[in-house]
């Protein structure tokens, strides 16, 4: 069981049962979904970009546990930061699910994803909001799926 | 029951594993199946002793692996009941063997105006080839429906009579669903399509290893299904065709093996089944499955299919006593397959398979390749235990404690 409570850790549980920042976002001007076609996870990211700056953002769809505490984690971390500074970021909870190494810097509650390392099969869960919040900073509208991007 | 019952799980190496730290429980059985020792020995026989190119052979490896190849097809046609090997095709699995007909068929017979019938409740091996038939031919793809919001009432057999218009030129439907576990009533639902002419496939994916299966009493012109859901290796299965109608189908794929006399200019076709199978065979395989069909029938499919009534009538007891849970498909006590597809509304499927896995049990969560049905059911994945001849009483214990831990975790 001690990998599973590293999976599934306070944090992850609380962000499931009340997600932070969820749904449609009134005053988004920018939109992008994702999608893990393997599992039927859906996600749909809203923006507001001041400039280069994501005044406001929010998420909407239906998951696994991992993914609905990743978006939600994500939208309280992005919140306030440039698209180069949300990239930077992702990278850092890339790094942070792929292997279990977290950047105590810049990560904080994040931190709570690093048991997904653990469960190769759920990284798809927990990148699946980042890849489509990335789209939406591009201004692409190209769906995000799980089985285009590299985790 | 015979004495082949008495330790049949020990027919299976696999199942004798500890998954974290936890006897395996093994209920993805509708994913593929395990496979017994005689299964594993007919391959393992075969690449020490028999390993040849089939067909043309004069050497006696050659002719040892042809005999074996054929006799296998003859092994098959017996299992499923056809009136002759020539129409077992042997193919890569349900999907290459229902693409094989939507492509064949579909350009042979399927004009614009057409009528392509199948049901909301196919597996996408079954709709996605019929999809792509229908707009290639500028035919139309209906659908017969299910009933009931748990999607418990099954097709609509009297929406059938209004669908089945002269314009259908071919019924497509499975026999088993691999999400709801219904069964359906395939030779009646033959019988109707034959009477407006139209021609008929089923997937039999989900029932070839499980109940008894005649090709000739339930009276369709195709049906296909895999290897490895009956006990038998992955990468084998079959196209069971009528013979007047595989004759006069065109191959779809074409090359060594299945000409007659070739020239620069062209080329001419063997007759079924060799005409559907271009290239080297999967040989191996297909030996290995007509052991399968040895293995099953000497359990017999009646018993085997009696043995997942048994259990699946158990599960739906116990899991139907959990609270917050929502099963689709036929209600508890009705008919049904050896599976159960269940989902809770505040934990999802994927979060539950983990779970279960930490309990060494074996689930499947997702859409099951089902994704226009998960839709109509207003769901997005259900957590799924499929049973099969070596799963016992015991087993189901174990996956309820696993998903009420699951409940109580996620309840905190």
């Amino acid at each position: 069981m001690q990998d599973l409570t590293d999976l599934y850790q306070s944090v992850i549980l609380d962000h499931n049962r009340r997600p932070r920042n969820r749904g449609k976002l009134p005053t988004a001007n920018r939109v992008a979904h994702g999608e893990n076609p393997s599992c039927g996870d859906q996600c749909t990211v809203y923006l507001r970009l001041d400039g280069d700056r994501i005044g406001d953002i929010s998420f909407d769809g239906s998951g696994c546990a991992i993914s609905q505490a990743s978006a939600s984690l994500m939208t309280l971390n992005l919140k306030g930061k440039t698209a180069a500074e949300a990239e930077a970021i992702y990278a850092g909870v890339h790094t942070l699910v792929t292997t279990g190494k977290v950047d105590e810097d810049n990560l904080s509650d994040l931190a709570a994803l690093a048991g997904v390392h653990q469960f190769p099969a759920r990284i798809k869960c927990a990148t699946l909001g980042w890849h489509a919040a990335l789209n939406a900073l591009k201004g692409d509208p190209i769906t995000a799926t799980t089985e285009t991007h590299k985790d | 029951m015979s004495p082949a019952w008495s330790n049949v799980r020990a027919d299976f190496p696999i199942l004798h594993q500890q998954v974290n730290g936890h006897p395996l429980v093994y209920l993805d059985n509708g994913a593929t199946s395990q496979k017994p020792r005689r299964v594993i020995d007919a391959l393992v026989h075969y690449y020490e002793r028999d390993n040849s190119n089939v067909h043309r052979g004069l050497h006696a490896l050659s002719m040892r692996a042809t005999d074996a190849y054929e006799g296998a097809r003859a092994r098959i046609a017996k299992f499923v009941n056809a009136a002759d090997p020539a129409e077992i095709i042997f193919t890569r699995g349900t999907t290459e063997s229902i693409n094989l007909v939507a492509r064949s068929w579909g350009h042979a017979h399927l004009k614009t105006g057409d009528v392509v019938l199948t049901t909301e409740i196919e597996h996408h091996s079954n709709l996605v080839p019929w999809q792509q038939a229908a707009k290639a031919a500028g035919a139309t793809l209906q659908y017969v429906p299910l009933l009931g919001a748990d999607g418990e009432g099954g097709l609509d057999l009297a929406a059938l009579d209004k669908l089945l218009t002269p314009q259908v030129k071919l019924f497509a439907f499975t026999h088993i669903s691999n999400t709801l576990g219904t069964i359906n009533p395939v030779a009646e639902l033959c019988r109707r399509a034959r009477a407006v002419g139209a021609a008929t496939v089923i997937d039999a994916a989900q029932s070839i290893g499980h109940v008894p299966l005649d090709v000739q009493q339930i009276g369709c012109d195709f049906l296909a299904f895999s290897g490895h859901k009956m006990c038998g290796p992955t990468g084998i299965g079959v196209l069971y065709g009528r013979r007047a109608l595989l004759d006069k189908l065109a191959p779809d794929e074409t090359g060594g093996g299945m000409v007659v006399q070739v020239t620069y200019e062209g080329a001419t076709w063997k007759p079924a089944p060799e005409r559907f199978e271009a290239g080297t065979p999967n040989v191996a395989d297909a030996i290995a499955l007509g052991a399968a069909c040895d293995y099953l029938d000497t359990l017999g499919r009646d018993q085997i299919a009696a043995h997942d009534t048994a259990l699946v009538k158990v599960a739906m007891e116990k899991l139907s006593a959990l609270p917050g849970i929502r099963i689709i498909g036929p209600r508890v006590g009705a008919e049904r397959s050896g599976l159960v597809s269940f989902a809770f509304a505040n934990v999802h499927a994927h979060d539950v398979v983990t779970f279960a896995n930490e309990d060494g049990v074996a689930l499947r969560g997702g859409h099951h390749c089902n994704q226009p049905l998960m839709r109509k059911l207003g769901l997005t994945s259900t957590t799924r235990a499929s049973f099969y001849l070596y799963n016992t009483e015991d087993e189901i214990d174990r996956l309820v404690a696993s998903l009420r831990r699951i409940q109580i975790f996620f309840a905190g």
